[in-house]
């Protein structure tokens, strides 16, 4: 990346003019049918959170039956596996990859490169109604008769749809039309995301100039789009089963003593559909977070990000790896015990790119200028809880030493360590960081180390033990594991350290949802580059950006988005967009 | 925050190892797993401690003040290789061993005794051959009230067969068993955590498992894969004992054609088909 640039290298034909938007003329459509990505990305964002707050209520309750069995009577174990279905989906699907991908994604692609807008505005704007319209659906499960389902999120049949399973009636037919109607507006967004990616960038901006977020969030919306067909599938061909008596999924059955009209089907082909889809998931919510992070660091240690080259191809490598790994979630599903060799080794050659980006992200602190902001602290966290979860994950993957550990606790303190905590903070770090933009204001510093500190000790201190739980082989999806003799007395001991934790967690986040509404009012004057980063989005000439957000000329860049304490500049960051040769060393 | 991180390296390594919680004692020949699952420990453990420490002490030394201004490096081709070399290693060295024991995992030697396990909500049953050494042929089609596990009653293999539906299964001490494990509902999962090993059992194909009892002892054996509401609940029990002790049992349980015999006497009826659902 020389500094000398050629400048303006012609307009592509879908960079969109301000002339060629649709501007709104309504409050209408300026904030509710509005096809500017920014107010979508707010929308999509928001009502992430909004179900993602409903799956922390829910995980309140799964804590309080597993921390103290018995106490909440009207948890039964039906309401229990409701329970735990309802909050799985909700957080992987609904939460995770709605606010990086819809929220993120639509905010930050055009800001960051330059562009307009999306290309495709209108069909940006049908794609969050339709999420909209699928998270309805969902939440509709909890009121119908019999309740939601409660098959696990995983959702294996034969019992997701036979009697024995809670919500086999209305439960799960709306889970899959929901999960349809998700995928479907899905498509939408991340057909858009791609195209503007590949076809907006300002004059300057080659791909290998864009920061890490949008390389994270790009190369997510990929594999989104190749794997959530493997999950529309399986989705489509169970709904057939249930409603029309099909058997994709469906070998013979005797339910109750009674034989059932399904014959032939394979539970297990459901299996590879939904881990086909599965895995890529992991990566669809994590390569936006491995972005956003690099991101902030760069920003907040003052330095560039180490080995940008080598990390956006650990995001491509880790993209394309994601495709070959599915089966390491059934070694013990009773498929033929060879993949086992390799699954394991196509899984565990996925950590040397992995290992890559935590090492870069450790590199980039060396001789930094830290500043411990909110969006670093936030950062920092992410690094520990995911080596944690990454860690842990070498166990899972290594075939034979997964067999013990498979669907123990240890699972799920390894998920929720490495695609839980690792991204939600992630979120938060990126939410303290963006906010200034989007609003105009600072989010309040204090309120944010408060609830920086409680969240990141405390889903610490939740999921780092109940590791050992699994370990003594306490299995996952247990109503209650009274009466078995290997859980000694010690382990409820603990479940209930646990539950009190995730409780004062679980509340902490009113005060980051008080300090997001605070601060919109009360919040310090931002000024447009708070945090003086180099990237495009902080260089729009009004903060918040409008409608078009570049005003009369579209920016044009000159440089890498990296460019912090180079060597004899006047400041120690240089934006994309500044044309002065600037000495930059060996730049790559 | 670089003190916190490094009291989060100290506490979470002094949480394991003062941890009460930890694996069962074993009770079969898969100590090999525990092995691997040790290595893998003081592998990612380093690993943990070395990149936890190491960015404490960064963000202790390179902290802000006032004048200071980072360094401008963008990359070192050397020293990433060189760490990917060293990270590939480590993989390698858990990756090895792991495989090795899954080449045995997967192997089942030509001397396990068969027994089959039949899952179903919420509840398991299990059979054992008779004097003849061999499992007789079952099938759904089979089963009613009275054959709870569907063996065909043409089979003269399975005549001999000892059936236990709803006790305990009882194994040999030292005697290698190979599980073959089917389902008629939903998928199900046997899971002994003493023995480390655990399989699916997927309805309408039969899973198997192998290993070898290395301890006496009564166990609990746990459904561990989803299978409906009462799942938590799907519990029955493993007893190792000696060999003598254990053929005492078997030939205390009646067989096929014994319990055959039986319930034709009291319902005269015999075996009959399942009705068909309506829906």
């Amino acid at each position: 990346m020389s500094d000398a640039i050629t400048g303006p290298q012609g307009g592509s034909p879908l960079l969109p003019e301000a002339d060629d938007l649709y501007h709104p003329h309504s409050w209408w459509t300026r904030y509710v049918f509005s096809q500017d990505a920014k107010v979508i990305a707010i929308q999509y964002a928001g009502t992430a959170l909004a179900i993602g707050f409903v799956a922390l209520i829910l995980s309140w309750f799964i804590r309080l039956q597993l921390g103290f069995p018995g106490l909440a009577t009207f948890i039964g174990p039906a309401e229990y596996y409701q329970l735990i279905t309802m909050h799985g989906m909700i957080m992987v699907v609904y939460m995770l990859t709605a606010v990086f991908l819809g929220g993120f994604g639509n905010y930050l692609i055009p800001l960051m490169l330059g562009a307009r807008d999306m290309v495709f505005p209108y069909l940006n704007m049908l794609s969050y109604w339709i999420y909209l319209l699928a998270v309805l659906v969902l939440v509709a499960s909890f009121f119908a008769p019999g309740g939601p389902t409660g098959a696990g999120w995983t959702l294996y049949p034969p019992q997701s749809i036979l009697a024995g399973t809670p919500g086999q009636e209305w439960g799960i037919v709306l889970m899959l039309v929901s999960l349809i109607l998700f995928i479907a507006g899905f498509t939408m967004g991340g057909v858009n995301y791609v195209v503007t990616v590949l076809q907006a960038r300002a004059p300057g901006m080659t791909l290998m100039r864009m920061p890490l977020t949008v390389w994270g969030i790009f190369t997510a919306t990929v594999l989104a789009l190749l794997a959530f067909p493997a999950l529309l599938v399986g989705a489509v061909m169970m709904l057939l089963d249930r409603l029309l008596g099909t058997s994709f999924f469906m070998p013979a059955i005797i339910e109750a003593g009674q034989r059932l009209r399904y014959g032939g089907g394979s539970p297990i082909l459901f299996q590879h559909l939904f881990w086909f889809f599965g895995h890529p998931e992991v990566y669809i919510v994590a390569l936006p977070a491995f972005g956003i992070v690099s991101d902030l660091i760069s920003t907040h240690a003052r330095k560039n990000i180490f080995g940008y080259r080598m990390m956006v191809w650990a995001i491509l490598a880790i993209g394309v790896l994601s495709f070959v790994v599915w089966a390491h979630h059934m070694y013990v599903s009773g498929m033929n015990p060879y993949f086992g060799f390799f699954f394991a080794t196509t899984t565990l050659i996925i950590a040397i790119p992995t290992a890559i980006k935590v090492y870069n992200w450790v590199l980039t602190l060396w001789r930094g200028d830290i500043h411990l902001t909110v969006p670093m602290l936030f950062a920092i966290a992410f690094i520990v809880t995911f080596l944690n979860g990454g860690l842990t994950g070498l166990f899972l993957g290594n075939v034979v030493v997964d067999v013990p550990l498979s669907d123990t606790m240890f699972v799920v303190a390894h998920f929720h360590m490495v695609m839980g905590v690792a991204p939600i903070l992630v979120i938060f770090g990126g939410l303290y960081h963006w906010y200034p933009k989007v609003t105009g204001c600072m989010l309040d510093a204090r309120l944010g180390q408060i609830h920086f500190w409680i969240t990141f000790l405390g889903a610490y201190a939740i999921f780092f033990p109940m590791h050992y739980l699994g370990l003594l082989g306490v299995p996952r999806r247990y109503y209650e594991t009274a009466g078995l003799g290997f859980v000694p007395p010690s382990a409820e001991t603990l479940n209930a350290f646990i539950s009190l934790v995730a409780f004062v967690v679980g509340a902490a986040q009113i005060v980051f949802l008080f300090n997001l509404l605070r601060s919109l009012r009360h919040g310090a004057p931002a000024g447009g580059n708070p945090w003086r980063a180099t990237t495009l989005e902080w260089q729009t000439p009004e903060t918040p950006p409008p409608h078009g957000n570049w005003g009369p000329a579209l920016p044009v860049v000159y440089r890498w988005p990296y460019d912090y304490s180079v060597p004899g500049a006047p400041e120690d960051f240089v934006p994309q967009n500044q044309p002065a040769p600037v000495r930059a060393g060996a730049v790559p | 925050m670089a003190l916190i991180l490094v009291l989060i390296a100290i506490g979470s390594v002094a949480f394991h190892l003062l941890s009460p919680w930890w694996w069962t004692p074993i009770a079969s020949n898969w100590s090999y797993i525990d092995t691997t699952l040790i290595i893998t420990f003081w592998i990612t453990g380093a690993v943990f401690i070395i990149i936890v420490l190491f960015m404490a002490y960064c963000l202790w030394r390179f902290r802000h003040r006032p004048g200071r201004r980072a360094a401008y490096e963008p990359e070192s081709p050397r020293l990433e290789a060189w760490l990917t070399a060293v990270t590939a290693l480590g993989i390698a060295a858990m990756l090895a061993p792991g495989l090795v024991v899954w080449s045995q995992f997967v192997r089942t030697p030509p001397d396990a005794a068969e027994i089959e396990i039949l899952a179903q909500q919420w509840r398991w049953s299990f059979r054992l051959p008779g004097t003849d050494g061999r499992l007789g042929a079952a099938d759904i089609r089979h089963v009613g009230d009275d054959n709870p596990l569907g063996l065909d009653p043409q089979d003269s293999a399975g005549q001999d067969d000892v059936v236990i539906d709803g006790g305990d299964l009882h194994l040999a001490l030292g005697q290698p068993v190979k599980l073959l494990m089917r389902s008629y509902d939903v998928v199900h999962n046997f899971y002994v955590p003493e023995f480390r090993a655990k399989m699916d059992i997927i309805p309408g194909m039969v899973t198997h498992l192998w290993f070898t009892p290395s301890r006496t002892g009564s166990f609990d054996a746990i459904c561990n894969e989803v299978c409906g509401s009462s799942h938590y609940a799907m519990r029955g029990r493993v007893v190792v004992e000696d060999e003598p002790t254990f053929r005492a049992w078997l030939d205390r349980q009646k067989t096929f054609s014994q319990r055959a015999a039986r319930s034709t006497s009291t319902h005269e009826a015999g075996l009959h088909r399942p009705a068909i659902d309506a829906r």
